[in-house]
């Protein structure tokens, strides 16, 4: 393989995990404060692809216009599912919160089907993104290198405000210890839908460049990289920001490089996180970033 | 009520379920015999996954994968050579798979038996997780089944599926399996073996500190499970005739869970209820995925709405009625009769008023 | 004939030092009780001892066998039994399957023969059954049987606990903190109830316990535990006028006058 292609397989990796990674850091987030895989996330991700869609096809905005109202529009859904599946629930066995989440991506999935019908969608790609730039002698979309810049000014943001603001403070007090956080007068209620929030504004992100990159919509194009982004944040450490975002990285490069270099596995390249997944759990469960607890008796 | 009394109504309940399938059999038509096929062979997929999370507590989302691996061993070995090779046009099947062909009840148990060999090597890794993450695991091994199901063409056609299966399920097959699968978890459940399972689901450091190895009965349940809901996957491929690695997704296991909590998890007869009830609803509602005119009004119907509104029911269910439709209460005699007895001594009391 | 001896056993979690180099040499019989302030590491050795968790040093001997770092289940299996402080039963289980499932480990049947409801499993349920009735009558539980476990009021919990891990046939029964939350007339109950059962099934038990008129009133020897050091051990006499013992559980009062 020569320079200029493995240069041009890593910058997809990169985007690619950029992607994962933005997505990732929501179910993190949630996991590390409610101890819920919020199963929902990935068709939230699916419904932020399809309303910047919409806006462009059917309500004729021009696409910035689009992309910037999918973004609230996104953190109200993910605000609305906490409210109404999560919230009461939070005193119930988790399990029965877990089955909730299913139950909340089933019915997205399925209102998807029902309204946007099976057939894919094309996701616009506006002529900035669709350029074919030439960077050292290394050829890739404008795209590619858009999604990397955009991703890591998001994530550094993000680090930013969960790790040097207050209020990621108070997100990691609570996802600390619950009671103590508020015994402290932090408002729980606040901070989570502040945590779905964010963690939602971060998918649509992702949805919306994973739209330009990938532009076929499916209802169900929620759902594998749903479960391949939870498993980036066990991999990375769940609960752990940092952790989330290195495990993106970690399952975008090794998608693309391991197809880049055996072609004769893409097939199975969906299998490659869950045994990943399956890897980590078996030999540090706490995954790469992550601590370790012990349960008293 | 006397322990006699109460095995002797259920052998005439047994009696008249064989009487009527007999009956159903002979002069149903194709449509409503599929329906009450389908339903016993959800019963043996819903009652399976009781045994793993209603009695043992061990959440899995990876049902499917057995259920897959019970469907396609039973369909290759029931598939004639012939149709074999005009269906593998891409790849063409390996040897011995291209040239045998077993008859039904073989092909069902060697089925089952891989079903549980995978249960085991499974629930070994997985077992040792923790709630959600045991959920992942297991859902990503039932994905990764799919996958390798996918990929491997010249053992299973890949996406391209097999079809021509022969339809050997009918009613006697469907039902004597789900009553055998009913009988068998009925009776592991209140075996010592069911107090162990149902301690772990309580709670897991009491019944280590009481004698129960945790691990080693996990693996049990999951494994004895896994291998009869093999057989629910063989039946349901010689019944639809048709299948491919994606029907087998997790969206089924999705439906096992749906199907379980609404019964009422832990108990066997919600299971059966529930799994009556949502396939014959399923069914029932097919008109709502096309428009319906009543008189003047015409009800918009998209392919999906059935979905839609089962979504809504199950999350409703878990939101405020999360004991679904049993509890974890099982049916007896003793209560029917304890219902009944009411009616009849408020009819006596009024025959006795009559008299004066 | 010793039953229980614990050699230099430590427990650390991370950096803090729960239990620090404790040792204890049991004979058959005994009644043998551990006290100290909360948090002084009581019940971690108890967990430690069970096999809930693994000691950071030190090993355990019960009947001449070594079981350090044995599996929680295979040590019930040998013979050591306990209570929980925070009472934990299979809520959902009736009071008799509770106690039946302490029967379980020594089921010969096959969960295939027992599937099958076979002759051979049917006698031993049979005898299960028998056993865990005798044992809800020595504890006075047999007038509510088939009530839900976690429907009893907390004394009889208390005493559910007990009667299932006596179902286990244990050799040696760990009782943490049993007279919690009990008046003194249930105290004095208790007291006579251990006796009791220590003859009917040849125990040997060691105590924790908050309970002072319980635990000196009983007990011939006592180990008294500070933050995971063993301060004092002796009887009760001994114990009570300890300078040592009066410290750990007053602290020291003289300096903030």
């Amino acid at each position: 393989m020569s320079l200029d292609m493995f240069l041009q397989h890593l910058a997809n990796g990169i985007s690619l995990g950029g992607l994962y990674a933005l997505i990732a850091i929501g179910y993190t987030m949630v996991y590390g404060i409610l101890r819920l895989i919020n199963f929902a996330h990935g068709d939230i991700f699916m419904m932020s692809a399809y309303m910047a869609f919409y806006g462009v096809s059917l309500f004729a905005l021009p696409w910035y216009v689009s992309f910037g109202l999918t973004i609230p529009l996104a953190a109200i859904l993910g605000m609305a599912v906490e409210r109404v599946a999560y919230r009461p629930l939070r005193d119930a066995p988790r399990i029965s919160a877990l089955i909730s989440a299913i139950g909340v991506s089933l019915l997205l999935e399925n209102v998807g089907i029902v309204t946007f019908g099976g057939r894919p969608k094309a996701f616009p790609r506006p002529p900035l993104f669709a350029q074919e730039w030439n960077l050292g002698g290394v050829r890739i979309l404008s795209l590619t290198f858009f999604i990397i810049v955009i991703s890591c000014v998001l994530l550094v943001g993000v680090f930013y405000l969960v790790y040097r603001t207050k209020t990621g403070r108070a997100m990691r007090a609570v996802a600390w210890d619950f009671e103590v956080a508020r015994l402290m007068g932090i408002n729980i209620n606040q901070v989570i839908s502040l945590t779905f929030a964010i963690g939602s504004i971060l998918a649509a992100a992702g949805a919306i460049m994973w739209g330009m990159k990938f532009p076929q919509l499916l209802p169900l194009m929620g759902v594998v990289p749903g479960l391949k982004c939870f498993i980036a944040a066990v991999v990375g450490g769940i609960g752990s920001v940092p952790g989330a975002m290195l495990g993106g990285f970690i399952l975008g490069v090794g998608e693309i490089m391991i197809v880049a270099f055996f072609p004769e596995l893409a097939g199975f390249k969906y299998a490659f996180a869950y045994l990943a997944l399956i890897l980590i759990l078996l030999v540090k469960p706490t995954g790469l970033l992550g601590k370790v607890e012990e349960e008293k008796a | 009520m006397r322990k006699g009394t109460s095995r002797i109504l259920t052998a005439i309940s047994l009696l008249v379920l064989f009487l009527f399938l007999w009956w159903a059999e002979e002069n149903l038509d194709p449509y409503l015999r599929r329906i009450l096929n389908l339903i016993a062979i959800n019963i043996i997929w819903v009652v399976t996954f009781n045994l793993i999370y209603g009695y043992t507590g061990q959440f899995s989302l990876g049902h499917a994968g057995f259920i897959a691996i019970g469907a396609y061993v039973t369909a290759l070995l029931t598939l004639p050579p012939a149709q074999k090779e005009q269906s593998f046009f891409l790849s063409p099947c390996i040897w011995p798979l291209s040239v045998i062909q077993w008859p039904f009840l073989p092909s069902l148990i060697l089925g089952a038996l891989l079903a549980g060999v995978f249960g085991v090597l499974i629930g070994i890794p997985s077992l040792q997780l923790r709630g959600d993450y045991m959920a992942l695991v297991t859902l990503g091994f039932a994905e990764v089944i799919r996958v390798i199901n996918m990929n491997l063409q010249s053992i299973t056609n890949g996406s391209l599926g097999l079809k021509g299966i022969p339809e050997y399920t009918n009613l006697f097959w469907s039902w004597g399996c789900a009553i055998f699968t009913i009988f068998v978890v009925w009776m592991l459940g209140n075996s010592s073996y069911g107090r162990a399972f149902k301690a772990i689901r309580e709670d897991e450091i009491a019944a280590e500190t009481t004698g129960v190895s945790i691990f080693y009965h996990k693996l049990m349940a999951f494994a004895i499970a896994a291998l009869l809901t093999g057989v629910g996957g063989g039946l349901f491929a010689n019944l639809i005739s048709t299948i491919d690695p994606n029907l087998f997704s997790f969206l089924l296991s999705y439906q096992v869970v749906t199907i379980l909590v609404l019964g009422g998890v832990g108990s066997i007869t919600g299971n059966v209820l529930a799994s009556i009830m949502y396939v014959s609803l399923f069914e029932l509602l097919r008109p709502i995925d096309q428009p319906m005119t009543f008189g003047s009004i015409t009800l918009p119907g998209r392919p999906g709405m059935r979905m839609v509104m089962f979504s809504i029911i199950f999350l409703l269910v878990i939101l405020f009625y999360r004991r679904g439709l049993m509890g974890s209460n099982e049916f007896s005699w003793r209560w029917l009769l304890s219902k009944l007895q009411p009616i009849f001594k408020r009819k006596r009391q009024e025959d006795d008023h009559s008299k004066d | 004939m010793t039953i229980l001896k614990t050699d230099g056993l430590s427990k650390h979690f991370g950096g803090l030092i729960a239990v620090s180099d404790f040792n204890v040499e049991m004979e058959e019989g005994e009644l043998v009780g551990l006290i100290g302030p909360n948090g002084s590491g009581k019940t971690t050795i108890f967990n430690v001892i069970t096999g809930l968790y693994k000691p950071t040093a030190g090993s355990i001997h019960f009947d001449g066998k070594d079981v350090t770092g044995l599996r929680p289940d295979k040590i019930t299996a040998l013979g050591i039994a306990r209570t929980f402080q925070n009472i934990r039963l299979f809520s959902e289980l009736s009071v008799l399957d509770n106690v039946m499932v302490g029967h379980h480990l020594r089921l010969h049947s096959s969960p295939f023969v027992a599937a099958l409801g076979l002759p051979m499993y049917r006698r031993e349920e049979e005898e299960i059954t028998q056993n865990s009735w005798r044992l809800l009558e020595t504890v006075g539980l047999a007038n509510v049987a088939q009530e839900e476990a976690g429907g009893l009021p907390y004394g009889q919990q208390r005493k559910l606990e007990i009667a299932r891990a006596l179902a286990t046939r244990p050799k040696l029964l760990l009782l943490d903190e049993p007279a919690a939350g009990m008046n003194p007339e249930e105290v004095r109950e208790l007291m006579d109830f251990i006796h009791r059962i220590m003859e009917e099934f040849d125990l040997t038990v060691f105590l924790v316990e908050h309970h002072m008129r319980l635990i000196m009133g009983i007990c011939p020897r006592i180990l008294v535990l500070d933050h995971g050091v063993t301060i004092a051990h002796g009887t009760p006499d001994e114990i009570q006028n300890d300078p040592k013992v009066i410290e750990a559980y007053l602290g020291v009062e003289e300096e903030d006058a």
